[in-house]
């Protein structure tokens, strides 16, 4: 995003191509082009304004298509948009459509079907549980209409003709951009769903402007996805058909795999390195834009150690994060010393002195800050780490304990259902819990914005210097610096110990070809794959 | 019997009345609520659903609410979870694979245990009593969680016969999985109870004036010994038609039928109130209404029993 920031104002405009599958000259095509993915669970909406998770969003970006989609890199790539200009306050975008662009009944899509979709996400009325995203962008008076306090046709955005569409900012957002992708913001048909209200989600009423059209939804069975003809690339899109198949067992996933009912299927913890050197081509692990910490309670709610920073850093010192990544994960995932992400774009982690050293030397540095802060075999530091429920939660805290007895301190275990552990974090009921952040978008405030003392922050750590970063954050041409900067803060400060990066390791056909192996948010478009021939 | 009848039906509405409102306020009681996530949703967010969904009420104005939907109109409310569909839709999505795949499972599973009972407590301490009594414990001591795994691993992944998931109404080879990890263990109990029964109505004195007036065997065992020996036998069915019918989570989990004993287990666990209402008034009914049947099926076989 940088360098778009460093050229502020001029008419910016994307001199790639537009992304559907890129099948290299000579490529042998399979004569079936069907692909069947792996569902955890049911699609529980196919309503861009009311899906709320991972699998949902996966199947809702074949289905629609908004103004940006990302490549298999995780750069912004034209969608409905092909460009867009910047004003000098960098408060007002005002973005190209393409013409060409239609929905799957043929109408064209328009300005005014971003427009619709955008202010009925931010509507009261709908009740949509990411309205906070329409927030999240700064476009002006999102926050005032969610609040009713206006109507929505006073959000700051506007067809100014069929084609062209003027969004405003409250305030410069230099990751706007790469918000355009995500499934919030995608265009509604004002026609379909005021002809068919609640049920124009389903197969057959749905109309979406994507590359695909819903043909089967068999709740918590499986969902068909068919080639839209109608879509403005449909020339470029070679898989004709995909089912996403639920199977709510990750191993009887693997098995459903490996007997050739699913082309991709999530890899269950611990058996990648075997998978590995069984298939090697086809077990893969890719970057995931989450990371995995143990959250302090610092508020005054929370035990009176741990507002002693050097018990904070003790305990996350004597976290061995290569034990949990090589013995216990062992999925490629990456033993974390910041919160952000380490593949996040344009993110660069700052030197850390405790990485480089010793587990041994990190162990004998938390004993002496421990000692230090008063505790030791006469007064013994006890507490309660909480997870909720989950065989790998379960075996890191676990771990976790061992690791903060060599210190002497006496951790229990509190495994709760998900509903408690969520509702004890924001209400600052627990000592240390288990807690997990995934990005929103590429780029590492989306992580960072947690530790603001306004922030999601279920520890209620609060730093002011962190908070005017993170502020000076939203306008600054290079970002970089501040993040690093940030990034040290939690470093001395120990607001959470973190403990690894994400990976999500798959097991895919050797002849599915398109699936973005380096792209952190692992956002996949059917789009843009295709099956070889074996 | 008319009377009886309608005494227990004079019994079962207020039962189910008061099920209904201890589930409504126990779950209202659990710690977080169906928005209660990760990342906690504004305050103007949360104010807003709640409002659509009217859980800014007090609970027993939602309670009265739902009630009266409930009783007036049929409608179990929206789903929390899935918000593009009514409690009604999910129900009506799941309860038709569920009640298929139970049916099945219960016929199958007093056929075969009725019959295993039967001949092994004819052949008592034979070769075939012990090869049934085997089975049985056998069957009983595997866990349906420990067997669907190996149903798949043998008839998906070794011999490829059997697909490994989902529901087709059109193709019975779907059904047959499921149909197998749920009925085992029933079976097993229908085969022990049917047999320690009949061994004891074998013994008693009406079958030994049967044998002594010269019948043979075969109308023995089936007009004499059979009716009394299945009285503990029903007893035992009632209760297991209906948990067999409404689905159980684990062949939901591990067959992804899409039946309704996983969203029942999901609705508790995501406070998805209105689903989980609506399950527990589909169980409580069915429960009620087949320990109706029960009774009176005792009374058709017993001719002893008077109510």
């Amino acid at each position: 995003m940088t360098k778009f920031l460093m050229t502020t104002a001029l008419a910016l405009s994307f001199a790639l191509p537009s992304l559907a599958a890129s099948v290299p000259e000579g490529t042998k095509l399979a004569e079936k082009q069907e692909y069947n993915f792996w569902l955890l669970d049911a699609i529980k909406s196919t309503d861009p304004a009311k899906n709320t998770d991972v699998e949902g969003s996966d199947v809702l970006r074949q289905l629609f298509e908004g103004l940006y989609n990302e490549d298999g890199t995780g750069a912004m790539v034209p969608g409905v948009a092909s460009d867009y200009t910047l004003s000098d306050d960098k408060l007002t975008y005002t973005f190209k459509l393409r013409p060409e662009a239609k929905w799957s009944n043929g109408d064209p899509v328009t300005a005014n079907d971003f427009v619709y979709g955008w202010r009925r996400v931010a509507d009261p009325a709908t009740a949509s549980e990411y309205a906070w995203f329409i927030e999240l962008m700064n476009i002006e008076n999102a926050t005032a209409v969610v609040k009713g306090e206006m109507t929505p046709d006073q959000l700051g955005v506007k067809a100014v003709d069929d084609h062209t569409l003027e969004v405003k900012l409250t305030t410069p957002t230099p990751y706007l951009i790469k918000t355009l992708a995500h499934t919030s913001t995608f265009p509604a048909n004002q026609k379909v769903i005021e002809a068919e209200g609640d049920a124009w989600t389903q197969p057959g009423k749905l109309v979406g402007n994507g590359a695909y059209t819903l043909t089967g939804h068999n709740l918590g069975v499986d969902i068909t996805l068919e080639k839209n003809d109608n879509y403005w690339d449909a020339a470029n899109t070679v898989i004709t058909k995909a089912t996403g198949i639920t199977v709510n067992d990750i191993n009887i996933g693997l098995t459903r795999y490996q007997s050739g009912e699913l082309d991709r299927v999530d890899i269950p913890a611990g058996q990648y390195p075997r998978l590995e050197a069984e298939s090697p081509d086809e077990a893969t692990s890719t970057p995931y834009a989450c990371s995995y910490a143990y959250v302090f309670n610092i508020s005054e709610k929370g035990p009176e150690a741990l507002k002693d920073v050097r018990v904070r850093k003790a305990l996350s010192l004597a976290v061995n994060r290569d034990v949990i990544v090589d013995k216990v994960l062992q999925g490629g995932q990456k033993p974390a010393w910041t919160w952000s992400h380490w593949a996040i774009e344009g993110f660069e982690a700052p030197e850390n002195a405790d990485q480089a050293k010793t587990q041994e030397e990190r162990i004998e540095e938390a004993k002496a800050l421990l000692a230090e802060a008063g505790y030791g075999p006469d007064k013994p530091l006890d507490l309660t780490i909480q997870y909720n429920t989950s065989e790998d939660h379960k075996k890191l805290a676990v771990a976790v304990q061992q690791f903060w007895k060599q210190l002497g301190v006496n951790v229990t275990l509190n495994n709760v259902e998900w509903k408690v552990h969520t509702d004890r974090l924001q209400n600052q009921d627990f000592e240390v819990a288990r807690y997990a952040w995934c990005g929103d978008f590429n780029e590492a405030s989306t992580f960072l914005d947690w530790f603001r003392t306004d922030g999601y922050n279920s520890g209620k750590w609060s730093n002011a210097e962190y908070d005017q970063l993170m502020a000076d954050a939203k306008t600054a041409a290079d970002t970089k610096p501040i993040y690093k900067r940030a990034e040290e803060i939690l470093a001395e400060e120990a607001p959470a110990a973190f403990v690894y990066h994400y990976a999500n390791a798959d097991m895919i056909k050797p002849d599915v070809k398109g699936l973005p192996l380096e792209n952190v948010m692992n956002t996949w478009y059917l789009k843009d794959m295709y099956r070889v021939a074996e | 019997m008319f009377g009886f009848i309608l005494r227990r039906i004079g019994v079962a509405i207020p039962t189910l009345l008061l099920l209904i409102v201890a589930s409504f306020l126990l779950m209202h009681m659990a710690p977080g609520g169906p928005f209660t996530q990760e990342r906690a949703l504004p305050p103007q967010v949360l104010a807003n659903i709640n409002a659509k969904y009217g859980l800014d009420q007090p609970v027993l104005v939602q309670l009265w609410n739902y009630l009266s939907g409930v009783i007036f109109h049929f409608d179990f409310g929206p789903s929390f979870e899935y918000p593009d569909r009514t409690v009604n839709q999910v129900i009506a999505a799941g309860f038709p694979v569920t009640l298929t795949y139970g049916l099945i499972s219960f016929l199958f599973a007093v056929l075969v245990g009725c019959a295993l009972g039967t001949a092994a407590a004819i052949r008592h301490n034979s070769w075939l009593d012990y090869l049934a009594v085997g089975i049985s414990i056998g069957a009983q001591v595997l866990p349906n969680f420990v067997m669907a795994p190996i149903l798949v691993l043998l008839f998906t992944f070794t011999l490829g016969w059997l697909p490994g998931g989902g529901w087709s109404w059109s193709d019975p080879s779907f059904w047959i999985m499921p149909v197998i990890a749920l009925s085992t263990s029933y079976m097993a109990s229908i085969a022990r109870i049917t047999r320690a029964s009949m061994l004891e109505v074998l013994s008693s004195n009406h079958i030994r004036t049967a044998r002594a007036k010269g019948l043979p065997e075969r109308k023995v065992i089936l007009r004499h010994a059979l009716k009394p020996a299945l009285l503990p036998v029903i007893s035992y069915l009632g209760p297991a038609f209906v948990s067999m019918i409404t689905g159980s989570v684990v062949i939901d989990m591990y067959f992804s039928t899409g039946g309704i004993g996983k969203s029942f287990v999901d609705s508790a666990l995501n406070r998805d109130y209105a689903v989980m209402m609506g399950v527990t008034i589909l169980i409580g009914a069915l429960t009620i209404l087949f320990s109706l049947v029960v009774d009176i099926l005792y009374a058709w076989i017993d001719p002893k029993i008077r109510y």
